[in-house]
């Protein structure tokens, strides 16, 4: 008696609670009528990027009839959070996009498959904007960013200080002497080097300057050990310098984030990227300098690779999805999206369109600073891993942690994680 | 005789002054993070970050426009998280009262086998916080079954992902609430039941007509205990729903955090979610406060 | 007819309570009241029960068996049980586990005197009977309803070395002060935290209190007022005792709420510098969400889980022996 009301209780809540159901994410095939197609994106709240795939949508989506788009917004920050949930629950859309450096872990994990896109699309674009996984290609993406170093042309030339190029960036010892000229020249701290922020924007933009001086994340022949990459003299070389930057005030461990201080003459260098560049613009004008970051000793270096497109593993119709993005990699759409978000265009034929980035555009910089110096953060499994732990120790020596011993600790943290999950298929 | 009530009297006034110059020091503490996000919500970007140092943060000064709200609208579909928060939060609350008083009149009043095993599970489950289960339950509700129209037809599926009512089962049940009912509960007087049993009463009538309409303040101040957490409500909907159109005000916030976050638009943001909160709280401040006193919260 | 005693009688005890002068037909009819009463009872409890069994329990016990494995949140490999490894790993290998532990009971060990004493004196002081008190009361009361991310936010900007608390300090020490980073510098940002966290949380133990206060009869001061006893007397011997239950109450709840410290660390420090703010459940969350290694954060929040029980029986023993 008693157990047969219980059931009757469980199935008759269960039945009314769930009263409000609705479809999972799948894509339905009705039989007549084109194929939904259903794609995720990282840009809610970016209008100027929104636009531009609202218009490729309608475009596509008008081009023929076996395939309709449809497309939902996420905010950047939660991005990764929904992915994550939606592919434990096996609901992830058909297309979706990808930073850049997830996208080993992303393939590895079976979320996304091979690409599969014609070659000549993939072989145009900027190396950066093409993820690569065990030698398959997983994800293209429209765009990359780029970082520079953002100065006065009259703050440098007033002070003495040599204007750098591609072909002759600033020496370590240029940029330290630099660096304490301006500090005695009046900038409480002369550096903006954005240590406010937190999450990827420090492997994105810590690790370049780490292999410039030698050093690296993970040793990248066998992807395997962070030993003597991330620990070896080099690294402990230049997170000394690191450190050293901090403790004698060049550069400021708080402030805004954003390109603020620079643009109100607070700081006289700032290391940011191409994204703050139209501000600057604007504040600056024809006194704004974009400089190559200094060589750390092998070589100037920045991060590359951006957000990327790719179909996922469980997408019902994937033949649809190519089509899309090979309808998408247009140069007008790519030459619309650098000069709406300000980003590099992935294509030549697109840079020379571009308002900004063609070879006589007020940014063309940065596409020479991409072009020449970028790197890739490691195409391996274990990168999201490798860069939370590399946040937290960068972070630890700014704020005075011992840099051999924290760096031995960052080590054994990635090699245990490496070790525990079978070397992530290398 | 007159001495000592003019001491007395100098005692109690200068007991007043002081209560009050305390008061209104913690009172200036207590508000004026919430000034500066108001007053911040008028100013562009850059004043705000050049107004932070000084007394100016808290002074609606220099160049005041409603730009910064009229940035939000454009940014983020407001007007549809408003109303997916409030038909949240309402129907958690709702059904949250039903639910959680039914238990606590169960436990607090009558007899039945396993209720001390109940209570105690309800007890347990008051420590557990909801972040250090969120990724198996993700996995947990996204195998419920549910329900879906098809083609005129009521179907089976699994998932629960992607809904409002993944935002709202889940929280009905609370044990802080049960707990609260059970105190209360306990207060009023059995016999009340017991006159009832003799008129023939079934105990959902006791319940429903005898003891809940007793229970006012309890009621109230569960309401409003269950009402904050429903409508600040981030991780969960972060992990679960996938949708714009059913997405609730908090995570609108992550709109405002691009690549430079627009801190003119957050704190507009942040004061157009914090409003309906503080007008609903004014508006049954007196009710809410007397009542959290009469329902004589304690262990 | 069958009058229930008011003292609880479990019903397996039925026929021994019984009397021998009952007669059958009355016996029966107690026990069939009994059953009634059993079955309504369980039914009443039983949607809630049922809602904390598949949206609490079940996943704690879902976490529970992931802390034996080495289950990963992204990954194409199966889950393969490890036994023990992954406790030896938190106690051995995990420092920032370690640090986690020390940083939650010392916030906890700061909040649950401090706020709990904040919030009963506040409570003294609005529950005067002078114009103006709800106000105030109300006042106290906004920073609960206020959003702890929205909070945590503009706390963060307060807390720059440009911000509000420095510019404030600045002002009261007439310049003396060189404003500092309050939640970059390992040695403050916990304290940071603390103040923030006391700030937010402190008007809803407030009203507790309030609620406890108001509960003593008017009576007893007045009886006490007779005997002539100072203010400082009367709140020593009438208000304090009359607070016992809401003390414990009131020190359960803000212990619980302080060891399962998390959004305050999310949105401000991320558990720096130098892990001097990580706790428990962001560890947990840290390692078994963020770093994908599900079956390692499951062990974490058991042993969270754990302590949190054994605290709070710890502190039941205590405030039972007294009575």
């Amino acid at each position: 008696m008693n157990r047969r009301s219980l059931v009757t209780i469980v199935s008759v809540s269960a039945l009314t609670l769930t009263g409000c159901g609705q479809a999972g994410q799948g894509d339905v095939d009705n039989g007549d009528g084109p194929a939904e197609i259903t794609m995720w994106t990282h840009s809610a709240g970016n209008p100027g990027e929104l636009e531009v795939y609202e218009q490729i949508i309608a475009d596509f989506n008008a081009s023929q009839d076996d395939y309709q788009v449809v497309t939902e917004a996420f905010p950047q920050g939660a991005y990764n959070d929904a992915i994550v949930a939606a592919a434990a629950a096996n609901d992830l859309p058909c297309l979706l996009d990808m930073d850049g450096p997830i996208v080993p872990n992303w393939a590895w994990a079976g979320y996304v498959q091979p690409l599969g896109l014609d070659p000549a699309i993939t072989d145009s674009l900027l190396p950066t904007a093409v993820g690569i996984y065990q030698d398959e290609v997983y994800s293209a993406g429209y765009w990359d960013a780029a970082l520079a170093i953002f100065a006065r042309q009259s703050v440098l030339d007033d002070n003495g200080i040599r204007i750098p190029t591609v072909d002759e960036p600033w020496s370590l010892d240029e940029f330290d002497e630099a660096l304490s000229t301006l500090q005695d020249a009046g900038y409480d701290t002369p550096l903006d080097i954005g240590a406010e922020d937190a999450g990827e924007w420090w492997s994105y933009a810590y690790s370049p300057m780490l292999q410039s001086a030698g050093g690296d994340l993970i040793d990248r022949d066998t992807m395997l050990t962070a030993e003597g990459a991330l620990n070896g003299p080099e690294a402990v070389d230049f997170f000394t310098w690191f450190a050293g930057a901090f403790e004698q005030g060049w550069a400021s461990d708080s402030g805004t984030i954003g390109n603020e201080e620079f643009n109100s003459d607070e700081v006289a260098l700032s290391y940011t990227g191409v994204w703050n560049a139209m501000d600057s613009l604007d504040a600056v004008g024809d006194d704004l300098l974009i400089l190559p970051p200094p060589d750390f000793g092998t070589g100037p270096a920045i991060g590359g690779g951006s957000w990327q497109w790719g179909i996922s593993s469980t997408c019902s119709s994937p033949d649809g999805a190519r089509a899309y993005l090979e309808f998408s990699f247009a140069d007008e759409y790519i030459t619309e999206f650098a000069d709406n978000q300000v980003v590099i265009p992935a294509t030549e034929g697109a840079a020379e369109a571009s308002e900004h980035f063609s070879s006589d555009g007020d940014l063309r910089p940065f596409v020479e600073l991409s072009q020449r110096f970028a790197v890739l953060r490691p195409e391996t499994p274990a990168y999201p891993v490798i860069s939370s732990t590399f946040e937290k120790a960068a972070k630890d020596i700014m704020n005075g942690a011992d840099v051999g011993s924290t760096l031995d600790g960052a080590v054994a943290e990635i090699d245990t994680n490496i070790e525990s999950n079978d070397g992530y298929g290398f | 005789m007159t001495t000592d009530s003019l001491t007395e009297r100098v005692v109690l006034r200068r007991r007043k002054v002081w209560s009050y110059t305390a008061m209104s020091a913690l009172a200036v503490i207590f508000l004026f993070p919430l000034v500066f996000m108001v007053v911040s919500s008028l100013k562009p970007d850059s004043q705000i970050l050049a107004d932070i140092g000084s007394p100016q943060a808290f002074l609606p000064v220099g160049d005041i426009s409603l730009d910064n709200y009229f940035g939000v609208f454009d940014r983020v579909p407001f007007g549809r998280f408003l109303f997916n928060s409030v038909l949240i939060t309402v129907l958690t609350v709702g059904f949250g009262l039903i639910v959680n008083s039914m238990a606590g009149f169960a436990l607090s009043r009558m007899r039945w086998r396993g209720r001390s095993l109940v209570l105690s599970l309800v007890i347990a489950t008051l420590i557990v916080p909801f972040e250090t289960v969120a990724v198996p339950m993700v996995y947990w509700v996204s195998k419920l079954p549910t329900l879906v129209m098809e083609g005129g037809m009521v179907k089976y599926d699994f998932g629960w992902l992607n809904s409002y009512h993944v935002q709202i089962v889940p929280f009905i049940a609370n044990a802080f609430a049960i707990f609260l009912f059970t105190q209360y509960f306990s207060t009023i007087p059995k016999s009340l039941d017991e006159a009832a049993r003799i008129d023939g009463a079934n105990w959902f009538t006791i319940y429903r007509r005898i003891v809940a309409p007793l229970a006012g303040p309890a009621f109230a101040t569960v309401a409003i205990l269950t009402f904050l957490p429903a409508w600040n409500q981030y991780l969960w909907p972060l992990m679960v729903v996938q949708q714009e159109s059913l997405r609730p005000v908090m995570v609108g916030m992550q709109y405002f955090f691009q690549l430079n976050t627009a801190w003119g638009e957050v704190m507009a943001y942040t004061s157009l979610i914090t409003l309906p909160i503080l007008i609903v709280f004014l508006s049954f401040q007196r009710a809410f406060v007397s009542s959290v006193a009469a329902s004589g919260v304690k262990g | 007819m069958t009058t229930p005693t008011s003292t609880p009688v479990p019903p397996h005890a039925d026929r021994s309570s019984e009397g021998a002068p009952r007669t059958a037909a009355k016996r029966h009819s107690t026990r069939a009241a009994r059953r009634r009463e059993g079955r309504a009872g369980f039914s009443m409890v039983a949607p809630a029960l049922i809602l904390l069994l598949l949206f609490l329990v079940i996943p704690v016990l879902l976490a529970f068996g992931l802390s034996f494995t080495n289950a990963r949140l992204i990954s194409p490999n199966p889950p393969r049980f490890v036994g023990l490894d992954n406790f030896v790993r938190a106690f051995t290998a995990d420092p920032v586990f370690v640090r986690s532990m020390i940083n939650t009971f010392v916030f906890a060990a700061v909040i649950v005197p401090v706020q709990a004493g904040l919030g009963l004196f506040l409570a003294v002081l609005v529950n005067q009977k002078i114009r103006g008190v709800t106000a105030f009361r109300v006042i106290f009361f906004i920073p609960v309803v206020t959003s702890i991310v929205v909070v945590s936010i503009l706390w963060r900007f307060m807390y720059q070395s440009d911000g509000l608390i420095n510019s404030m300090i600045d002002t009261i020490t007439f310049g003396a002060w060189q404003g500092m980073a309050w939640l970059n510098d390992p040695s403050t940002a916990l304290g940071a935290i603390i103040v923030l966290s006391i700030w937010q949380a402190v008007g809803f133990h407030m009203l507790i209190w309030l609620s406890g206060l108001q509960t003593i009869p008017e009576e007893l001061y007045e009886a006490a007022r007779m005997d002539g006893a100072s203010a400082r007397q009367q709140f020593a011997n009438v208000t304090w005792p009359g607070l016992r239950s809401t003390m414990v109450f009131v020190l359960v709840t803000i212990t619980i709420a302080a060891l399962g410290l998390f959004v305050q660390i999310d949105v401000m420090t991320q558990g720096g510098p130098v892990n001097s703010t990580s706790t428990l459940v962001y560890h947990a969350v840290r390692k078994g969400y963020r770093e994908l290694e599900t079956g390692y954060g499951a062990t974490i929040s058991l042993i969270f889980f754990v302590l949190v029980l054994t605290i709070a029986l710890i502190q039941r023993r205590l405030t039972r022996d007294k009575d």
